[in-house]
């Protein structure tokens, strides 16, 4: 009843290839982001938007940067806390010796960075597939946590390998509340998932697709499979780095090669995979539950009053985050941005399915 | 199938958003209360030596409005939050606990080196002090560039010099060092790789050898790191390791054949946990020890009978009086005695992290004070004040562990501050630097 698209006609091609081409989309959209872009730093106490929405956001980003390259072009990767890792780093590298740089350009650059170091990972998918490339984008992830623990240069020689960074500031301005943290934070990613929407979309967003439905298929087309992986190696790195960068920058403040070690790179793959692969809004979706279940049902029992131990509470969140995961993957293997989809389609039937 | 999915997850959903609204509520009206958080791991590779510390810690402050009816009359709360020892999570625990209390959050002790990191960039801008005794940033013993950190007691730093100068003591004399062979087995996380500098800077004065053996978290893995040892022959081992890193290695030791009476462990690689995985193989090895050894004391005998005989301990009874106990229920004295410093200036009322920070400044912890406060035999007194955030005088002894007890088997060595202060300056200098931080003038200061 209210969501249904009769009536509106679409007389140009522009109207046609918009992002959200039913208009109920665009409201709900729009209204979406008046809430996070106002009422959430208005409303929200500090410790939500610092603990919770903050990282959320943030691997929000890292996931759709894996997204891109395993859900649209089909290349496993277990690399990206290495990815993530050479953002944060290089950012760091670049803000400590050239102390001029603003914030975003220092992003760009260990985006940058983290992208070339991609495309060299990238390479060897040019000839194997699947599981295997999985394995060989492990690699990337030893590199990474070897360079960054013994590589002292890169640390600034400090003693305990662990590197910090002042508070963010860009055009004089001092990023010190978790509000004015969660803005710029919100700004960039909403800006990233923009462009990746509309990446996904275009010309290369399809020869990823291609490549990743049959690759001998997409080639005998016109496809050519080089360019393809390394674009989606690339680019797809740059998310993660410009993730890293943030969360180092942003979320830590001070780090180790710790704060990125596999254990990351199976974090993000899950979020796509639980989210949903092939989707934008999937990765948003695995992101909120990956990073806030956990912290969720370990708060539950203290909120409902029970008298708990903090092991067992600690036990108990693990085992009903195991258990969701199964739950939903059984319930929706394509994920929970394919439930999102069904429950839109349900929705234009309601309230009267026949 | 799809209507009830869709049904439970709208209230999952709806659950959701109430539960997250929940930590945004206001703290109840202003109470005579006093909050501590508690950072605690019990669970994960590190839980066997997480969860004495946090009963410890627990039955302290239990024990301080058992027997004392709170400090000075005001009530101390405390509620803990599971870290896994993640640094992650250990800032998400921060940033949940924080605001809770009358007057937020006391003092904050994340017992976790790399966790201590992250929030040494937080607590300035929420002005919570951070007490890490005996771990975490070395550097931050420089009060002037580090004014929210108290690294009472010890830093890596002393804690690896005064093993330096036992070992030199036991070959007599550090001319003696000359030629020998030190392997440090650390974790390799900002622990691990905090003693290397003073340990570089000794090898320089007096010409050992110092092997370099990283052990990757969480360290059950250290085959590559003895076999390396049983290669090269160190004639000595120090472990600077947490948690199951330190059995692992013991055991490894016994494997490889490298005698434990040669291993010098540092004061987190020195509790019963660290020992008895390994049975009689870990008979002889020796680790050293600042405040607080096991026994049991005034104090224990007070949470004994005001805590446990009322079914109010919080762990197990024989866990009183084990070496990581009795090192938490000291940090949660330090904490307690912070509080109660800054209310002799400020009130006996609850006391806001700022007051605390002052009272953590001022600390004289005297012999009379240790013994009125039951701790007698357990540790050494302390003094801090605005430039000195270690306290000194900063001394640990060395014990060893003869297959039922830890037992001391050298005196009280001083750390040497002719050595560690101007490696101090200059880390904290640098530091400064690059954090653009102006450091306090201490004469200024109140």
């Amino acid at each position: 009843m209210l969501y249904r698209e009769n009536g509106q006609f679409k007389a140009t091609y522009r109207a046609d290839q918009q992002i959200f081409p039913i208009r109920q989309d665009r409201i709900v959209v729009a209204a979406f982001l008046v809430v996070a872009f106002v009422a959430v730093p208005l409303l929200a106490s500090d410790y939500l938007l610092q603990a919770l929405v903050t990282p959320f956001l943030i691997l929000s980003l890292a996931a759709i940067g894996l997204n891109l390259l395993v859900g649209y072009c089909g290349q496993i990767s277990l690399g990206s806390g290495a990815f993530m890792a050479v953002g944060a780093y290089a950012a760091y590298n670049f803000a400590l010796r050239i102390p001029e740089l603003n914030l975003i350009v220092v992003f760009i650059l260990g985006g940058l960075t983290a992208m070339l170091v991609g495309i060299l990972f990238g390479v060897p998918s040019l000839r194997i597939k699947g599981l295997y490339l999985a394995v060989a984008t492990l690699a990337a992830q030893f590199f990474s946590d070897w360079t960054f623990a013994r590589i002292k240069w890169l640390t600034n020689y400090a003693a305990s390998g662990s590197v910090s960074v002042s508070t963010p500031k860009m055009f004089g301005f001092t990023f010190q509340t978790p509000a004015e943290r969660y803005l710029l934070v919100l700004t960039i990613v909403a800006l990233f998932a923009l462009m990746a929407k509309n990446l996904v979309r275009g010309h290369l967003g399809r020869a990823w697709m291609a490549i990743r439905d049959m690759d001998v298929a997409a080639e005998v087309i016109g496809i050519r499979p080089m360019y393809a992986k390394l674009t989606a190696f690339a680019l797809s790195s740059f998310f993660i780095g410009v993730a890293g960068a943030m969360w180092g920058f942003i979320h830590l403040g001070s780090w180790e090669p710790l704060a990125f070690d596999v254990n990351r790179s199976l974090n993000l793959l899950f979020m796509i995979i639980i989210g949903g692969l092939g989707s934008i809004l999937g990765s948003f979706f695995g992101a909120a539950f990956i990073v806030l279940m956990p912290i969720l049902l370990n708060q539950v029992p203290a909120m409902l009053g029970v008298p708990i131990s903090t092991a067992a509470a600690s036990h108990l969140e693990f085992m009903i985050f195991g258990a969701l995961i199964v739950f939903f993957l059984i319930v929706e293997p394509h994920g929970l941005a394919r439930l999102w989809a069904i429950g839109k389609e349900k929705l234009r039937l309601w309230p009267f399915p026949h | 199938m799809r209507q009830t999915t869709r049904t439970r997850l709208m209230a999952l959903a709806i659950a959701t958003s109430g539960a997250l609204a929940a930590p945004a509520q206001a703290p109840a009206a202003a109470q005579n209360e006093q909050f501590f958080p508690s950072l605690v791991y019990r669970t994960g590779a590190y839980a066997p030596n997480g969860v004495p510390y946090a009963n410890g810690y627990a039955d302290y402050l239990k024990l301080v409005n058992a027997r004392d009816g709170g400090i000075n009359g005001v009530k101390a709360t405390f509620e803990e939050c599971e870290t896994g020892y993640a640094t992650d999570r250990g800032v998400e625990c921060y940033e949940r606990l924080k605001g809770k209390g009358p007057t937020g959050a006391t003092v904050v002790q994340p017992l976790s080196t790399g966790i201590t990191f992250a929030l040494t960039e937080k607590a300035p801008i929420d002005k919570i002090p951070l007490i890490t005794s005996g771990y975490g940033r070395s550097e931050s013993a420089e009060g002037r560039v580090f004014p929210w950190n108290f690294i009472l007691g010890g830093t890596y730093w002393t804690a690896a010099d005064i093993l330096v100068q036992h070992i030199a003591k036991k070959e007599g004399g550090f001319d003696k060092l000359k030629g020998k062979k030190i392997a440090l087995v650390y974790h390799d996380s900002p622990y691990g790789k905090e003693p290397i500098p003073l340990l570089v800077e000794r090898s320089k004065m007096h010409g050992y050898e110092l092997m370099q053996i990283p052990v990757t978290h969480p360290g059950v893995e250290q085959k590559a790191a003895w076999l390396q040892i049983r290669q090269q022959r160190p004639d000595y081992v120090f472990l600077w390791g947490w948690g199951v890193m330190n059995s692992t290695s013991i055991k490894e030791a016994v494997a490889t054949g490298y005698p434990r009476e040669k291993m010098y462990g540092v004061w987190w690689a020195g509790a019963e946990p660290d020992v008895t995985p390994a049975g009689d193989g870990a008979k002889g090895y020796n680790a050293l020890n600042f405040q607080a050894g096991a026994g049991r004391g005034k104090v224990h005998a007070d949470v004994l009978k005001l805590l446990h005989d009322k079914g109010q301990g919080t762990g197990p009874r024989d866990e009183v009086g084990k070496v990581l106990y009795n090192r938490g229920m000291i940090h949660a004295m330090f904490a307690v005695e912070g509080v109660r410093r800054a209310q002799e200036r400020y009130g006996k009322k609850p006391m806001t992290g700022e007051q605390v920070r002052w009272g953590l400044e001022n600390l004289n912890i005297d012999a009379n004070r240790i013994k009125a406060l039951g701790f007698e035999g357990y540790m050494v007194p302390l003094s801090t004040s605005c430039a000195d955030h270690m306290g000194t005088p900063n001394q640990a002894r060395v014990q060893t562990w003869d297959g039922k007890n830890w037992t001391y088997t050298s005196d009280w060595y001083t750390a040497d501050m002719a050595v560690i202060k101007p490696m101090v300056t200059a880390a904290a200098n640098k530091y400064a630097a690059e954090k653009k931080i102006t450091p306090r003038d201490c004469s200024k200061d109140l």
